[in-house]
């Protein structure tokens, strides 16, 4: 609904808008202020002077760390790849279909994130449970995997939904079977939203923490770690650092993402 | 003529396989679903039908064992005082914060849907994407930096002779305690800051689709802008509204890990179900509460998607 003579916001507008979206940053750039803090023992602001030897210590000294990060990597890894396979298929059967109970399939598809991360938890905890199946790598990747699925369905249905029908047609017209059409003209199409969709399913598996803690048993991953450093803290300044290096981690996926997808976007011009 | 074209043409192999589900796009799409379905359907529905049964187990109190006999004690003792004080705690929370996102999110996405073009748009889009997408945990523990009693907020608030303000806050019954970083308000504000981006997007995308022509119109018809907004952009954001505020609701309803780190001791349904499932191992119970916050949700979605949330996801 853009406005057709180019007037400016009222300033209270402009001002409300660009404070809420300082209010959104404000806080990520005061953890990257923490830590180069030379303060170990509390919270103090503002920092009494600033240094760079916490990132020494937490890349040296903390073998703990680099197992979590190295977990929650894999777990990752495997949660993405078990998401976009099965994302992909949803996605291609259910793109330009219509028959009934489309509906309540693509409601169960999102029902994963749709309902809090504790009712998944808790609901994979208990069938882990009747079940008498033991805590493992592969229960964690099982439910990652569950509510990954949906991030790269909705990249792909996008993305198919945007493709023309009429690409299709005209490669058969034109002699290729379908498997020939799906390696030269669908899957080139689709490449960028799975990429997309395989990068945000990534950060959100290496982020999560709630259905984490009721799947993981005694492993842990970097936001099980992360979480027992916020209820205990053991060495405040690691934590700064840990915290640092996961917003850098976490802010290029996101980024790529965005840049893969910007023209899937409804408003986008 | 034809013969020309038929022999510039490379030979066509007919593939079986292809041709054959060509003619029956319906077992293709059923084939294609298969996996999925499957997947979701016993991964997620079965872990959700596990849950629903073992809230009419019970717990034998001497072992610790789960008794698989069908029994309504977990419910009955859902109604005893000290649970419904935390299921209205937490829904009194959820309804406050969702309230708090609609109030922030509405100038950012107005602004961004008429107003912004071009850079401006892109960056505001980003700006409020990353935090959406980025760890929950480190700005989860930003706010602890920020609200210690040491931390930045205290010290500007000092600066400009403030903390009188602060104090009476944290003074005030019912939202205040120890410090912000051990009070309700402390809560608060941490879950209106994580969740705020989910409310921004949707009504973003709800006024996308108004046309400029309708806020115009509205004006040439003599409409004050506060007018305009009340009577015209209000009604068109609410689908956008609602979508956001299915996620902000559920996302506080569901959360156990904020009221841990940051608030005073009281419970969150969260937070019971956790300690149920982990340190007293009472699975059956957990499970029970845990149909609390789907039975209020599913409440939620059926007003919402009376409201046309479902079109502005």
């Amino acid at each position: 609904m853009r406005s057709s003579d180019a007037r400016r916001a009222p300033l209270g507008l402009r001002a409300a808008a660009w404070a809420v979206v300082a209010f959104l940053h404000v806080p990520l750039a005061l953890i990257v202020l923490y830590a180069f803090s030379a303060e170990d023992q509390s919270y103090v602001f503002p920092p009494p002077d600033l240094t760079t030897r916490w990132f020494a210590v937490a890349w040296n000294d903390r073998p703990d760390v680099w197992r979590a990060i190295r977990l929650s990597f894999e777990v990752a890894s495997y949660a993405t790849a078990f998401a976009l396979v099965l994302g992909t298929l949803a996605a291609a059967a259910l793109a330009r279909t219509q028959f009934f109970g489309r509906e309540a399939i693509s409601l169960l598809l999102i029902l994963p994130i749709a309902l809090p991360g504790i009712i998944t938890g808790i609901a994979l905890r208990s069938a882990y449970s009747t079940l008498e199946i033991p805590f493992s790598f592969w229960t964690i990747v099982l439910g990652h995997a569950t509510f990954c699925v949906v991030v790269v369905y909705n990249n792909a249905v996008a993305r198919l939904r945007r493709t023309s029908p009429s690409l299709i047609e005209a490669s058969m017209d034109l002699g290729a079977d379908a498997f020939q059409t799906l390696r030269h003209v669908i899957l080139p199409q689709l490449g960028s939203a799975l990429l997309a969709g395989g990068l945000l399913a990534f950060a959100l598996s290496f982020d999560e923490v709630i259905v984490t803690t009721f799947t993981a048993g005694q492993q842990t991953t970097l936001p099980i770690w992360m979480l027992a450093e916020l209820v205990r803290p053991r060495q405040r300044p690691v934590t700064n650092v840990v915290a640092v290096v996961i917003i850098a981690l976490t802010f290029v996926p996101i980024l790529l993402a965005y840049y893969l997808t910007r023209a899937d976007e409804p408003g986008a011009r | 003529m034809t013969a020309l074209a038929a022999a510039a043409l490379p030979p066509v192999k007919p593939h079986p396989v292809s041709d054959f589900f060509y003619r029956r796009r319906a077992l293709l799409v059923l084939l294609l679903l298969v996996p999925p379905l499957l997947w979701v359907g016993v991964v997620y529905v079965g872990s959700l039908l596990a849950l629903l049964a073992n809230s009419f187990f019970g717990l034998d109190h001497f072992s610790g064992q789960v008794v698989r006999e069908f029994t309504l004690k977990n419910f009955a003792e859902l109604g005893t005082g000290a649970n419904l004080d935390v299921v209205a705690r937490t829904v009194g929370m959820a309804l406050a914060v969702t309230l708090a996102c609609i109030a922030l999110a509405l100038p950012v996405a107005y602004y961004m849907a008429r107003y912004a073009s071009g850079a401006t748009r892109a960056a505001l889009y980003i700006a409020i994407m990353l935090p959406l997408w980025s760890s929950y945990l480190v700005r989860l523990y930003a706010w602890k930096l920020l609200l210690a009693k040491e931390g930045a907020i205290s010290w500007v608030l000092a600066k400009l002779h403030l903390s009188w303000v602060l104090e009476a806050l944290l003074a005030t019954p019912v939202i205040g305690g120890h410090s912000l970083s051990f009070s309700p308000l402390g809560t608060f504000i941490v879950f209106v800051y994580l969740w705020l981006p989910f409310m921004i997007l949707p009504i973003q995308a709800a006024l996308e689709r108004v046309p400029a022509s309708l806020i115009e119109a509205s004006s040439d018809l003599g409409a004050r802008p506060a007018g305009t907004f009340w009577r015209v952009v209000f009604p068109l954001a609410v689908p956008g509204i609602a979508a956001g505020a299915i996620f902000t609701f559920s996302l506080t309803l569901g959360d156990y890990i904020v009221p841990g780190v940051i608030g005073d001791s009281s419970m969150f349904i969260g937070q019971v179900v956790s300690l149920q499932q982990g340190t007293a191992g009472n699975i059956p119970f957990a499970a029970a509460l845990s149909l609390v916050p789907i039975v209020v949700i599913a409440l939620f979605l059926w007003g919402a998607k009376r409201l046309g949330a479902f079109d502005a996801l």
